[in-house]
């Protein structure tokens, strides 16, 4: 199996894990960790599609590492929203769920 | 991949630098309102508007004259490895419906948003005006970026702009709408990214025009169509993937509200129309477009009766904005002609863009009226609006239009869009959709007719006014109304829609027809009582009642997180399976 198969199988085992816990976990900051789990392994799958580019008697392709570095700055920028309007929902209600409060109404105005 | 690119040198053309300027401008704004703060934001805010509103003006021309779509070409590099900005028919009419609505908005939420004189900063006014710059920024990127990826971007950037717009007030349950929204955003945005990779992969380009020449039907592409579409989907909040559209549209301040309903739940649906229709008109398949038009009947009926069982007209709002977002993906089996190919230019296409422009504007003005009325009242209880009408005459009549405006009988905008989705039915052989177009404008009708009845009611006392709103505020929620059905104008350009002929009789025996099937929606599924006898005694209501409340028990269980995610990614299979198996030949 050859390296970048082999990278290639990892990002998509990270993007299957993180997709489980977006699903499954009900803590707002698992979901929030999970979803950066899939955001790496689409990141390793950008990285093995550069380095198939070399495959083409080029050094690698440039481009999906731009692409890459500007999908981390998107990434962490929506993980730092989601964390502050995390920490602002427990510190407001003292509990962090998503899930509305007792009733089972959704939260209305 | 296997040969060097084909040499499609593409040119920028003269008027191009005006893409960049209506991009530059708002961003400009943000980083000019956060740093002069105090009063400022707002006069940078108005200012930008009126300039925008030229720009976009200026773009629609320049698309006129030249009759080619607009190109920009960052850097004077050429695609694949420069990134080109490109305006066509289709971005223009977004830009102005966009720079439109915004600007209403921001005449409405004049007042709302203002800092005292003398006093401080206050945050929330602060934070709406530079959001508001900020999605209309991101909203104009969306129309006119030439890439995939620039395209990523400017999606994330309309759901970061967005996500703080529901939450101004800082509430604890605006809060945790706003993070469900976010969360349920982020999933659909990377499930779009893992698309954009596999295209990147298999075809060594993210450009648009270049991608429509390369992609060919085969397993790479199928897979990133169903993951796009599906992610796409997510944002958009199309049935059953709306688990956050009802909270956070509702909770939301009014203008904000007008925004995200209006535009921001659009942003993405012009995305999938992109991803259809311009870059993969190819590989998407008649079986998979039947399974959006589904997904939007879907809507239509659920957001429809659920919309009747509210209690709060802001909550009813936005399930008709649900309700709205199935009407917009009825356009996609309706672009497929009888012989299951994907004609272009689609009259259906023409369709659905007009529905978008009259459903951002009525929309806005419904949330405005909403918004008054809540602001005036104190409250939105539906059953305890007696007598608005007589007390806010304007605000009342910017309700009864929009709603006649969604309607779609009288000649306007939504009409003509009906009128067009309908022959190409007809055209199609496709008769089930005619049965969802018409049906669905019953359910219209229905909570269109229980929110007027409500407002219209003869209160028992004069009502009092908590607060005198604005009469400004409420004559631009009229005017974006008014401006919803008088886009009938707007088409002459659609020959064989032309609203004019056997207008008055057919028309009135409609809107008589539509107005009776309502009345008889909300006899049977509104839980209101009106003061009067309970729902007990009607074998009809207790009927109608168990319905409702089925209805209502299945949206709850499509808004569970857990239930709308695996739909997601049922969702994905189903669509990738479907174009693997449907491929004619």
């Amino acid at each position: 199996m050859s390296t970048l198969n082999l990278y290639g199988l990892c990002g998509a085992a990270l993007v299957g894990l993180g997709l489980y816990g977006l699903l499954a976990v009900p803590h707002p900051l698992r979901k929030i960790l999970a979803f950066n789990l899939v955001g790496s392994g689409v990141f390793l799958l950008f990285g093995v599609v550069a380095g198939r580019g070399a495959g083409y008697g080029l050094a690698g392709d440039p481009v999906p590492q731009a692409l890459v570095i500007t999908g981390i700055v998107v990434a962490f920028s929506a993980t730092a929203l989601a964390v502050a309007l995390l920490l602002r929902l427990h510190e407001e209600t003292g509990s962090a769920s998503l899930s509305p409060p007792e009733s089972g109404e959704p939260p209305t105005v | 991949m296997s040969t060097v690119p084909d040499a499609v040198v593409e040119l920028a053309t003269s008027s191009g630098f005006l893409l960049v300027l209506i991009l530059v401008l708002p961003f400009a704004a943000v980083l000019l309102a956060l740093v002069l703060g105090g009063r400022n934001p707002r006069r940078v805010a108005f200012l930008t508007l009126v300039t925008g509103l030229g720009l976009a003006i200026a773009i629609a021309l320049a698309l006129a004259r030249g009759g080619q779509p607009l190109i920009y070409l960052l850097g004077n590099w050429a695609p694949p490895l420069g990134v080109a900005l490109r305006a066509d028919g289709l971005s223009v009419t977004m830009l102005l419906t966009t720079v439109g609505v915004i600007l209403g908005v921001a005449i409405y939420a004049r007042n709302d948003f203002t800092t005292p004189p003398g006093g401080g900063e206050e945050r929330a006014p602060l934070m709406f005006w530079i959001l508001l710059m900020a999605v209309w920024g991101s909203l104009n990127l969306i129309f006119l970026a030439g890439d995939l990826f620039t395209l990523y971007v400017a999606l994330e950037l309309v759901t970061f702009a967005g996500v703080p717009l529901v939450c101004l007030d800082g509430r604890p349950a605006t809060l945790q709408a706003a993070l469900r929204y976010l969360l349920f955003a982020l999933v659909g945005s990377v499930l779009y990214m893992l698309g954009a990779v596999l295209l990147y992969g298999a075809y060594g380009t993210l450009d648009i025009a270049l991608l429509a020449q390369r992609v060919r039907p085969e397993a790479a592409a199928y897979a990133a169509a169903a993951l796009m579409t599906g992610g796409l989907l997510a944002k958009t909040a199309l049935f059953p993937l709306h688990l956050w559209l009802p909270p956070a549209h509702a909770g939301a301040p009014a203008a904000a509200s007008a925004v995200l309903s209006a535009l921001v739940v659009k942003g993405s649906w012009f995305l999938v129309v992109r991803l259809w229709f311009d870059v993969m008109p190819g590989v998407v398949t008649f079986s998979a477009a039947q399974v959006l038009g589904a997904l939007g009947a879907g809507a239509i009926v659920l957001g429809s009766v659920v919309a009747l069982r509210q209690e709060r007209l802001k909550l009813l709002v936005a399930y008709s904005t649900m309700a709205q977002i199935g009407y917009l993906f009825l356009m996609f089996p309706l672009a497929f002609d009888a012989t299951g190919q994907l004609s272009a230019p689609a009259p259906a296409v023409a369709g659905g863009l007009l529905q978008v422009v009259s459903h951002a504007t009525a929309k806005a003005g419904m949330f405005m009226a909403a918004g008054l009325i809540y602001a005036a009242l104190g409250h939105d209880r539906i059953g305890e609006l007696a007598g608005v009408g007589r007390a806010m005459p304007v605000a009342t009549l910017a309700l009864a239009v929009a709603g006649v405006a969604l309607m779609g009988v009288l000649p306007s905008g939504a009409y003509v869009a009906k009128k067009l989705m309908l022959d190409a039915a007809d055209a199609s052989g496709q008769w089930w959709w005619t049965l969802v177009l018409q049906g669905g404008a019953v359910f219209t009708a229905g909570y269109v007719v229980l929110t007027l009845f409500s407002v219209m009611r003869r209160a028992p006392a004069t009502v009092r006014l908590r607060t005198r709103v604005s009469p400004l505020a409420e004559w631009v929620a009229l005017a974006l109304s008014l401006a919803s059905l008088l886009l009938v104008f707007a088409v002459p350009a659609i020959p064989e829609a032309s609203p004019v002929g056997g207008l008055a009789s057919e028309t009135l025996a409609m809107l008589v027809a539509l107005g009776l099937g309502g009345a008889l929606l909300v006899y049977g599924l509104s839980t209101q009582t009106w003061g009067g006898r309970g729902t007990a005694d009607r074998p009809l209501r207790r009927a109608g009642a168990a319905l409702g409340a089925l209805f209502a028990g299945a949206d709850d269980l499509v808004r569970r997180w857990s239930t709308a995610t695996a739909s997601l990614l049922l969702l994905v299979m189903l669509l990738g399976g479907l174009l693997l198996a449907g491929q004619p030949g």
